[in-house]
């Protein structure tokens, strides 16, 4: 029971650590989502949204503002860890973490934590901005939102986590998040319905992960959706058990933080 | 409870690089002892330290602290230990108050204790007048108290210091000395590395020495110093001389006019010495060792351990 305490209140240290890192930084990690997503809804809400008509019988504004809200919080959970775990091993501030009782579990349970908690914020903060570019927005199914937000930020911390532990450099902390994620979201469906494009895109377009993310959270936002809810809510599962279970195998043998 | 703080048995370490640092160390330290775990560059120090805390993976042997075998139980041993690493290991950009405070959070501290054993530890080691600074802006003497700080938290039973005093001036070294030695003297076992021997001459009662990743030599320091077969010292004496003093069986030569360097073997006497001198007119006003012991001993023995 004492063991099981001293886990638990060392889990909340680091919770507590991660978050507060963001916070210090605010104007750095909260401030940008919110001015960018801005200007996708002046822009690609506002200006052309009403020229591009309806997509999947929605407002093109309405039918975006899922997507953007979901790129954000894939974008920020996973550089809150990235960046984070990374800095601590630069610094060599993971000693702190080696050389305490925490189990390896807590330690990374404590940085996906801050991940969820700053992707959760950034998707409250997003979605009020959103409001003010189209105030009649209601939620159609908040559980399965709220769902698929949770699991979102859990499974792209975790994916933050892996890149955190075989970084190198500054360097190798980007490279996925620009090279990979990004142009991986942008395809995945937040600006459109997979319904518009020919055949042979939108078969190439199902085996987008991110694609399934996109369009279970604007199912719960908004009831439209181009795939299968079970299906992909079981993938994203799958997903965060087998990273998961990989992020403790390597904190296990130590790679890239023991030597 | 086992009478030893720490057992290392066949303590082997080979690096990716296929560099082995350790080829089978064995070391006992008692409950209690003030041990200086010496070497040169590269010897295995730091990677028994970092086998030790955790940090470095072993390649094969075994750790035990307070009798707890860290392959079985590495939490609890964890508990027991304090590690104060060569290279700062903090968030710079953190107030003083909330590094320690999270690290006694690590340890399962709840924040209420944390904070006041924060509040004593920072006391105790001169850094509460800075507890609201950011790490960067403290001087590279006050960032090693942090260190010290940290380390103590948790009120570990066994403490490592590797290289506590490495780039801290004389005034702040002589302070440390002074707080080790009270906190050995309260019950804490300390293992401390130092290429500073005159450090571990004053502050170790126990020496081991590895080089080449082998333990060479674990002993008392008193026996360790009693091996020394000839000491140098030097003696300022009063008047200036044009030629050293012929003192038979005495190896005397002069460093200037006003010094002389004399090499005194183990069976000779220093009252003898300072009686002949007398005898020819010679004053001596201070006297010195040319160089210190251990390090004459240190550098005798890794130089009979040359491959």
């Amino acid at each position: 029971m004492k063991r099981r305490n001293e886990i638990l209140v060392s889990l909340i240290t680091l919770i507590r650590k991660e978050i507060k890192r963001y916070l210090r930084i605010w104007v750095q990690t909260l401030v940008p989502p919110a001015v960018t997503m801005s200007l996708y809804f002046v822009i690609f809400g506002s200006l052309i949204g009403p020229r591009i008509g309806t997509m999947d019988g929605l407002d093109y504004i309405q039918f975006m503002i899922p997507g953007l809200i979901m790129m954000s919080v894939i974008t920020n959970s996973y550089a809150n860890v990235v960046s984070s775990f990374y800095s601590v091993k630069f610094q060599k501030s993971i000693e702190e973490l080696l050389i305490s009782p925490m189990p390896n579990w807590a330690i990374l349970l404590g940085f996906v934590m801050g991940g969820v908690s700053r992707g959760v914020i950034i998707g409250c903060i997003v979605f009020c901005v959103s409001l003010f570019f189209y105030p009649s927005f209601t939620i159609v199914n908040p559980l399965l939102t709220l769902t698929v937000l949770f699991l979102t930020t859990i499974l792209f911390s975790l994916m933050g986590f892996i890149n955190a532990i075989f970084a190198d450099s500054f360097d190798d902390i980007s490279i996925i998040p620009t090279f990979v994620l990004t142009p991986l979201i942008y395809l995945g469906g937040v600006f459109y319905s997979i319904n518009i494009l020919p055949d042979i895109w939108r078969n190439i377009s199902m085996a987008n992960p991110m694609l399934y993310v996109v369009n279970t959270f604007r199912e719960g936002m908004l009831g439209v959706s181009d795939v299968s809810i079970p299906f992909a809510l079981s993938m994203i599962v799958f997903f965060i058990i087998l990273l998961g279970s990989l992020c403790l195998y390597l904190l296990h043998k130590g790679t890239g933080i023991r030597q | 409870m086992s009478q030893f703080a720490l057992e290392i048995s066949d303590l082997k370490k080979t690096y990716d690089s296929d560099v082995v640092a350790l080829k089978g160390i064995n070391l006992s330290v008692k409950e209690g002892d003030f041990l200086a775990l010496l070497g040169p560059n590269g010897a295995g120090k730091s990677s028994t330290i970092g086998i030790i805390a955790s940090l470095v993976t072993k390649t094969a042997g075994k750790v035990k602290i307070f009798d707890i075998d860290t392959d079985k139980n590495f939490p609890e041993a964890k508990r027991m230990l304090g590690v104060v690493s060569q290279e700062i290991n903090f968030n710079n950009f953190e107030k003083v108050m909330d590094i320690v405070t999270t690290q006694a959070g690590f340890y399962g501290i709840p924040l209420k204790d944390a904070k006041l054993k924060t509040e004593i530890t920072l006391k105790r080691l001169g850094l509460w007048d800075k507890r609201n600074e950011q790490a960067r802006t403290l001087s590279g003497g006050f960032k090693r108290r942090l260190m010290i700080a940290k380390a103590l938290i948790h009120e570990p039973k066994l403490l490592i210091l590797d290289e506590p005093t490495a780039g801290v001036d004389i005034e702040l070294r002589r302070e440390m000395w002074d707080f080790l030695k009270e906190i050995n003297a309260n019950g804490t076992t300390i293992i401390l590395t130092t290429h500073y021997l005159e450090e571990a001459e004053q502050l170790c009662k126990n020496i081991a020495i590895i080089d080449h990743g082998e333990l060479i030599e674990s002993t008392s320091m008193k026996d360790l110093l009693s091996r020394l077969d000839v000491q140098s010292f030097l003696l300022d004496i009063e008047k200036s001389l044009e030629e050293p003093p012929s003192i038979s069986d005495y190896d005397i030569t002069l460093e200037d006019s006003t010094t002389l360097n004399v090499a005194i073997k183990k069976d000779q006497s220093m009252n003898h010495l300072f009686d002949q001198l007398s005898n020819q007119g010679i004053k001596v006003s201070s006297m010195r060792n040319e160089s210190n012991r251990l390090e004459e001993m240190f550098i005798e023995m890794v130089q009979k351990n040359l491959p």
